[in-house]
């Protein structure tokens, strides 16, 4: 009991953390000289800031280093107050909205899923915006890898939390020799890219509200708009080449973006081979789908095909979510072929979700040394990627994931089903949550959002989103009983 | 001249044996004091047990007047170390280290005078990897030496039926293909040497030497033999650091299979080489040669570090259908075993690679030197220096040089230029001149020749 304690200990300390995340939307509220609004996040802030705070204290006597399971439990604990002290100015803000919905909107902020319960998008005050937005910033990278940057003193096991909350199977927590650091440096990357992408965006045409609610979502590769038509409301081709360029950017390991600024070489990005591999697939898709939808006529122009095919298999693919016409109308092959690369397309260590590219990878190799296995029975073939040996044992790991990643999807998937969705809305639900890129098709597609859920429906959903950030095993593994045993 | 040689492993004690007859005076160190005892027993030199690496071991050794250094053992690191000593504390001459790691080789600053002051490092497992390439290369070849940094190569090749000189004159080349420059500098005929007139019949089995541009290497060994398809799949058995070399220096250009028998080597050697098959077995074993279709090999290297295992698993690749085999073979009472019969090559890896040393070792100019017939002849690449008055060599026509009997200059490599050795082509100075060698004994001679002496005349 006692370890939870610790956990509990460590949350308080991570919470105060979170709390400093409140001072953008209350500096939005100022700039905006909305009264009620400065007062509604000060409130949350104090509110999160005094939790946190009560729960340090209480707790101090348990002080101490984390277990390995303890790690787990901390991020998944973490992950889970997190949208719920989140949730404090959009109830303050919109009485009508229920717990639940309000739960499941910052879930799919931190989350950077992007799919929202919410419409009137445009009539919400700017710091409600910029929060949500903040929001999948936030989660992007990973709130808790942040808190390993700024707390090296925190005196729990940072590089266990680390992996724990990093995507992909091999965790690029060696970059520095002192995991604080590398987190650090992982953040100052962010930080900089995102600070471009708003820039870019300024200058391609939005205005400083927009560009900085767009640069948040589009490098957390999140989705969220601060319009109901999402994207598609600028109907700006060069904003649309902005975004695309910010988001192949974010699809991109963080870790190689580190070394490329570090080195000062772009030579990096050509031995990334998961890089290589995520930026191709997601290209190659878009001239597919332009030539498609050209073919087919569902537009005639073929450069109409191309800008709507590129930006909206763009978003889809990096598990973004953005959406400049409804792709929902578009012939099923596209739809279907974009959920699919969704799913596997992001690299580890960016802020996309889904398998992740290196997994992908993995997969295929695999497939092709158990062939080479049945020519040639004494052959010895290690799974090499980018010339780098990759033990089996990652490769078992991979397995296994890729075994749960589906039973989530089909479990998750057959619970919609009993609650009285349509197959296609409830998979496309399931598959875009899991994967964290939020719009599904059906009636959860581009035009509409998740909005018509009942609760339970918005409760699986809310599931589905952290299951699939955490990266499935973090989160179930607290299912498991041997996690439990002394 | 004193040597003082560091390792008596396989290359430090074939240089030793093939110094000691020049006239040298030798001391070995080697930290194994029985290897040094079976050295001492053979070879008439002074022997040292301790580690080379410290200086007490090499004072003794009488670094102190030592003129050159060999550090041969198998460790770089005690290499580079001895050559750093020798250089800052003993002002030894000549610095020579034997080098493995290609890290090493690869940041050549490492070498120079600011830090290990090697003044030339070898490596014989990449000499013997380029000497087995240029044989996959030219699979009807018995060796291919260059000279002259690969301007001309010499070139050994056993005459069979079918080739269109065999059984007609040397002089009858020149008229079939008067287009290609080639000269033969031996004939062995039943393990004798033959002196090469124009009138010299070759006969079916000749094992014959010539030397030509490189680039005319095919046209002239298509005369002495038929010519089969170039190859295409090289089995190798053995990852060790030669079978793992040459497989990296292959694999881009041919199919090539590593058969290898330890498990942990097969898998380090799978991650390091990008499109070889690596193979766990055993390289003796006739059902996984069956199995990987040794009948289709196009050549097969056991290149293992055990004789008895080469020789067998050759003769199995042989007896499976495999068109040409390859054997290392260290022990040199075998190389003449098995040579000429059902195994193609024997390579004896010291003669191989002992060449690329002894050139550091010579006195004159001597820019290569390569062992032929198992230390019994040589090759060498001498560059002549001075004028008609200081030199015996410069100025004169081939036939006025004062040549001993058995020895011919093959050709001559003048800037980008391959002259072959006619007897009216003279000698300028800067001049490379390639020396074919059947005895040994003449070499000491050959390179008073080309030394220029001071007030010659």
């Amino acid at each position: 009991m006692h370890r939870a304690l610790t956990v509990i200990h460590a949350l308080g300390l991570m919470l105060v953390v979170f709390s400093a995340a409140y001072v953008i939307p209350v500096t939005t509220s100022l700039i905006y000289g909305d009264r009620t609004m400065l007062l509604d996040f000060l409130l949350a802030m104090a509110w999160t800031f005094a939790a946190g705070v009560l729960m340090w204290l209480l707790t101090r006597r348990h002080k101490g280093e984390l277990s390995i399971r303890h790690g787990y439990l901390l991020v998944v604990a973490m992950w889970m107050a997190m949208p719920a002290f989140a949730t404090i100015p959009l109830l303050m803000m919109l009485p009508g909205l229920s717990f639940t919905d309000a739960y499941f909107e910052t879930m799919s902020g931190l989350s950077t899923t992007g799919a929202t319960v919410l419409t009137g998008l445009d009539t919400l005050p700017p710091a409600i915006n910029v929060w949500r937005h903040e929001l999948q910033w936030l989660g992007g990278l990973g709130i808790i890898v942040l808190a390993v940057a700024v707390l090296p003193l925190l005196g729990i096991g940072g590089r266990q939390l680390f992996k724990a909350e990093m995507p992909g199977p091999m965790k690029s927590a060696g970059l520095t020799p002192r995991i604080a650091d590398t987190a650090r440096n992982l953040w100052v990357v962010y930080v900089a890219i995102t600070l471009v992408c708003i820039g870019a965006l300024k200058w391609a045409g939005m205005g400083w509200l927009d560009a900085v609610c767009h640069g948040f979502s589009a490098m957390g590769l999140g989705g969220f708009s601060t319009h109901d038509d999402s994207v598609g409301y600028f109907n700006s081709p060069l904003i649309e080449f902005v975004l695309i360029v910010f988001m192949l950017f974010a699809v991109i390991n963080f870790a190689t973006h580190f070394l490329a600024w570090h080195g000062k070489t772009l030579g990096i990005y050509w031995h990334d081979t998961e890089a290589k591999a995520a930026i191709g697939l997601i290209l190659v898709s878009c001239f597919g789908i332009a030539v498609f939808l050209w073919w087919n006529g569902t537009y005639p122009e073929f450069l109409t095909a191309l800008r709507h095919a590129s930006f909206n298999v763009v978003s889809i693919g990096a598990s973004s979510g953005f959406a400049s016409v409804d792709y929902g109308k578009w012939p099923i092959f596209a739809p279907m072929w974009m959920l699919f690369v969704g799913c596997i397309a992001a690299s580890s260590g960016s802020t996309g979700g889904g398998i992740k590219m290196i997994r992908t990878l993995v997969l295929v190799k695999q497939a092709g040394r158990e062939f080479l296995k049945l020519l040639h029975p004494s052959v010895v073939n290690p799974m090499k990627i980018g010339g780098q040996v990759i033990p089996n044992s990652i490769v078992f790991a991979v397995l296994g994931f890729i075994f749960l990643y589906f039973m989530t999807i089909a479990t998750l998937t057959f619970v919609l089903l009993i609650s009285g969705m349509d197959f296609i809305s409830a998979f496309s639900a399931v598959v875009a949550c899991v994967n964290n890129f939020g719009p599904g098709l059906g009636a959860v597609g581009p035009a509409s959002n998740y909005q018509g859920l009942n609760d339970f429906q918005t409760w699986i959903c809310t599931f589905a989103m952290l299951v699939g950030r955490l990266e499935i095993f973090t989160v179930l593994i607290l299912f498991t009983p041997h996690f439990w045993r002394r | 001249m004193k040597i003082l040689i560091l390792g008596a492993g396989q290359v430090g004690s074939t240089v030793a044996e093939s110094l000691v007859s020049e006239a040298n005076d030798i001391t070995v160190v080697d930290s194994d004091g029985d290897k040094l005892r079976v050295l001492q027993d053979r070879l008439d030199l002074r022997t040292l047990t301790g580690n080379a690496a410290h200086p007490s071991t090499l004072e003794q050794a009488g670094i102190a007047d030592t003129d050159i250094l060999l550090a041969v053992t198998q460790s770089d690191e005690v290499n580079l170390v001895a050559c750093k000593l020798a250089a800052s504390l003993y002002n030894t001459p000549t610095r020579i280290a034997r080098i493995r790691s290609a890290d090493y080789l690869a940041r050549s600053e490492v070498f120079n005078a600011d830090n290990f002051c090697v003044d030339f490092s070898i490596c014989p497992e990449q000499i013997l990897t380029e000497y087995i390439t240029k044989l996959i290369e030219f699979p009807e070849a018995l060796q291919v030496l260059e000279f002259a940094d690969g301007k001309a190569s010499l070139v050994a090749v056993r005459a069979f039926e079918g080739g269109p000189l065999v059984g007609k004159p040397l002089s009858f080349l020149r008229t079939h293909m008067p287009q290609v420059e080639t000269r033969v500098a031996a004939i062995f005929r039943k393990d004798r040497s033959l002196i090469p007139k124009g009138d010299t019949v070759v006969e079916d089995g000749d094992e014959i030497f010539f030397i030509a541009a490189t680039g005319n290497i095919r046209s002239v060994l298509s005369e002495m033999r038929r010519m089969d398809k170039p190859a295409k799949r090289v089995m190798i058995v053995g990852g060790g650091n030669i079978g793992r070399r040459l497989a990296k220096a292959l694999e881009r250009d041919y199919q090539v299979k590593l058969i290898e028998h330890n498990k942990k080597s097969c898998e380090k050697l799978a991650g390091e080489l990008a499109n070889t098959l690596v193979l766990y077995g055993d390289g003796t074993d006739e059902k996984l040669m069956q199995q990987e279709h040794v009948g289709d090999v196009d050549v097969f290297c056991a290149l293992t570090n055990d004789d008895e295992n080469n020789i067998m698993s050759s003769l199995l690749a042989k007896q499976g259908g495999a068109r040409k085999v390859i054997a290392l073979i260290n022990r040199s009472a075998y190389v003449g075993l098995v040579q000429g019969g059902k195994i193609d090559i024997a390579l004896s890896p010291a003669y191989v690679t002992i060449g690329s040393l002894l050139a550091y070792v010579r006195q004159g100019d001597v820019a290569v030197v390569h062992s032929l017939r198992r230390g019994a002849a040589e090759a060498l690449e001498l560059v002549a220096h001075g004028d008609r008055q200081s030199s015996r060599v410069v100025g004169r026509r081939i036939d006025e040089i004062d040549l001993p009997e058995g020895a011919t200059i093959g050709a001559v490599v003048r800037g980008d230029q391959v002259i072959m050795g006619h007897r009216d082509v003279s000698i300028e100075a800067e001049d490379h001149v390639i020396v074919f060698v059947i005895n040994k004994a003449m070499v000491r001679k050959i390179e008073k020749l080309f030394q220029v002496s001071i007030g010659f005349f």
